[in-house]
């Protein structure tokens, strides 16, 4: 949490490898990623990074599931393999009637969680959200929130959320203040 | 990655109205290039096209057209004389004297009357061009002032078809029949009887003597031949040369006139191709830095863009080559440089030049597509994540 501008936007994306540190090193997911070439940080990226967006991000000509195939056209999946793997994630989110829909047939909270299942199927260890309810009502953000902690809980997925909302805030076992560019 | 083709066809479609208008730039352009190749095909069918690879015409030593020539009869004797000329089946040889005169013929729709070649010929010429076909009435009779006029003369020209009458030198004559000649010069004639029309104009002389070669390597004799003949002062040339060195001026010059414009409006297609192209990378700049987040990599955004830069050339040649085989209807007139006649073609669509045009088409999205893709490619992730709209 913290102000506008404070650095937590910045933070996600140095976790993330897309921004890269003038000072420090940065270690996620067993990774240096401070030291990584371009090409190297995609991959592992592609691999161990789930990203949730404030605008949701879906992209407006594709459905539901070749929103959420996306990531796996980065793996070595077939298919099959890949179609299983996006059935799954949006059953997860609770989406499985939503497959072939467009985005602009789906609610805020129904695009945030095709967002989320998008971030998932490629089974990444830490999950980047950076305000993912910023742009939901309450109770579209309860639902999302409650998804978010159970993706914790039950398939131990570390998430790092940026929030100025602090009953979003109080689902995490952590908080962190950011002001100035400084964890307070 | 057939999903990303999916994503590309599904953008450039979603984009519809950009998306039409720079298809119909570049198809345009595309037109104008096929156009251009089309009026080649179209000029060199009717010019080179008319002259058959067996054929050998002889023009008197130093005359570039049949017009300027003269063959006086005992010329023509000493000519058939010679050895090696191919016979028809009733032993005669195929040897054609002719004159090729010019006439002035009121020309329908036209203010100025046009200049027609009339030839006096035999009617064994029929079996020196095979694609010259009677289509109504008859062929004319030796001896008579009848004549059959070309397909394009009856449609361009205030005749009067079969039974009308036309003055040609100081006789009258009676058009007998219509000849088509496969789209070549011979559709642009009148034809009739040598000997009539020698007299008609009070000549001695005929313009040409064609002969048809028995085979292929007979060309080399009858040159040496007839050629070397001090009495004969003959030149010897195959009939399509005739007709090619004929043709070259003016197809150059079209070509020429034909491709500066394609050139300057490629100019303008691609840079409309570019605009159209930034347009969408500007409105998708977080779709791309979403996919750059996923872990794609700049080459396959670089690859997402042209190919639909690619796509938007793709669609414009088709719709080019579409009209283009409209335009095959469309029959022009030009003036023939070399003998100062009407001569009519149509435009001509062969695989060859809807191939050129589709390349083209390609290359030019292809160029055009380039600098937005590579803009594409190389968006800063962070910022581009960053940037409010879609
Ligand atoms: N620790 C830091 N070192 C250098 N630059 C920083 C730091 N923290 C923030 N900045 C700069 O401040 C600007 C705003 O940062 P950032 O986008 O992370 O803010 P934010 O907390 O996400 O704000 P908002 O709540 O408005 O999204 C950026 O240009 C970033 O580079
Ligand atoms: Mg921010």
């Amino acid at each position: 949490m913290g102000p506008s501008g404070s650095g937590k936007t910045t933070i996600l994306n140095l976790v993330a490898g897309l921004d890269r540190p003038t000072q420090g090193t940065i270690h996620a997911a067993g990774l240096t990623v401070s030291q990584q070439k371009e090409a190297d940080l995609a991959r592992w990226r592609a691999r161990y990074i789930g990203f949730v967006f404030q605008f949701y991000n879906l992209i407006p000509v594709l459905t539901a599931a070749e929103n959420v195939e996306l990531p796996l056209l980065l793996s070595k999946l077939t298919r099959r393999e890949r179609f299983t793997h996006v059935q799954a994630a949006l059953g997860l989110v609770g989406l499985s009637d939503r497959i072939h829909h467009y985005p602009r047939q789906l609610s805020g909270g129904q695009e945030q969680r095709v967002g989320i299942a998008r971030a998932i199927v490629s089974d990444p260890t830490i999950l980047l959200a950076d305000e993912p309810i910023g742009n939901l009502d309450r109770s579209a953000a309860q639902a999302i929130m409650a998804l978010l902690t159970r993706l914790h809980r039950e398939l131990n997925k570390t998430i790092l959320m940026v929030t100025h909302d602090p009953q979003a805030a109080g689902y995490a076992q952590e908080i962190l203040h950011f002001d100035k560019g400084k964890v307070d | 990655m057939k999903l990303l083709l999916v994503y590309s066809v599904r953008n450039v479609w979603a984009r519809s109205c950009t998306t039409a208008l720079s298809i119909g730039g570049l198809a345009l352009v595309s037109l104008i290039l096929l156009a251009v190749l089309m009026l080649g095909n179209g000029l060199n069918r009717a010019l080179i096209e008319s002259g058959s690879p067996d054929n050998v015409l002889l023009l008197r030593k130093g005359a570039t057209t049949e017009i300027a020539s003269g063959i006086y009869r005992d010329q023509a004797h000493v000519v058939r004389m010679l050895a090696g000329i191919a016979q028809t089946s009733g032993g005669e040889l195929l040897a054609i004297p002719e004159l090729v005169v010019l006439i002035s013929l009121a020309k329908s729709g036209a203010e100025t009357p046009a200049n027609v070649v009339v030839r006096g010929t035999q009617p064994e010429a029929f079996r020196l061009r095979p694609q010259v076909r009677l289509i109504a009435g008859r062929a004319w009779q030796q001896g008579t002032t009848e004549i059959v006029i070309g397909a394009q003369i009856a449609k361009r020209f205030l005749l009067g078809g079969i039974g009308s009458h036309l003055r040609v030198g100081k006789r009258e004559w009676l058009v007998v029949g219509i000849a088509e000649a496969q789209g070549t010069a011979f559709e642009s004639e009148i034809c009739g009887d040598v000997d009539q029309l020698m007299a008609a104009y009070g000549r001695d002389s005929y313009s040409s003597l064609t002969l048809r070669l028995p085979d292929p390597s007979a060309f080399q004799r009858i040159d040496d031949a007839i050629g070397s003949d001090t009495r004969l002062l003959l030149q010897v040339k195959r009939e399509r040369d005739y007709y090619r060195e004929k043709s070259v001026t003016m197809a150059t010059f079209i070509r020429l006139l034909g491709f500066t414009f394609t050139l300057i409006f490629a100019f303008g297609a691609i840079l409309g191709g570019t605009m159209t192209m930034y347009g969408a990378v500007a409105s998708r700049t977080r779709e791309i830095g979403m996919l750059r987040a996923l872990g794609f990599h700049p080459r396959q955004i670089l690859s997402v863009f042209l190919l639909e830069s690619l796509m938007l050339g793709a669609m414009a040649g088709l719709l080019a080559v579409g009209a283009g085989t409209a335009l095959q209807f469309v029959t022009l007139s030009t003036m023939n440089f070399s003998t100062f006649s009407e001569l009519a073609f149509r435009l001509t669509l062969t695989p060859a030049s809807a191939l050129i045009t589709m390349a083209f088409a390609l290359s030019i999205s292809m160029v055009g597509g380039i600098p937005p893709a590579i803009r594409a490619a190389r968006l800063p992730v962070t910022a581009a994540l960053h940037t409010p709209g879609r």
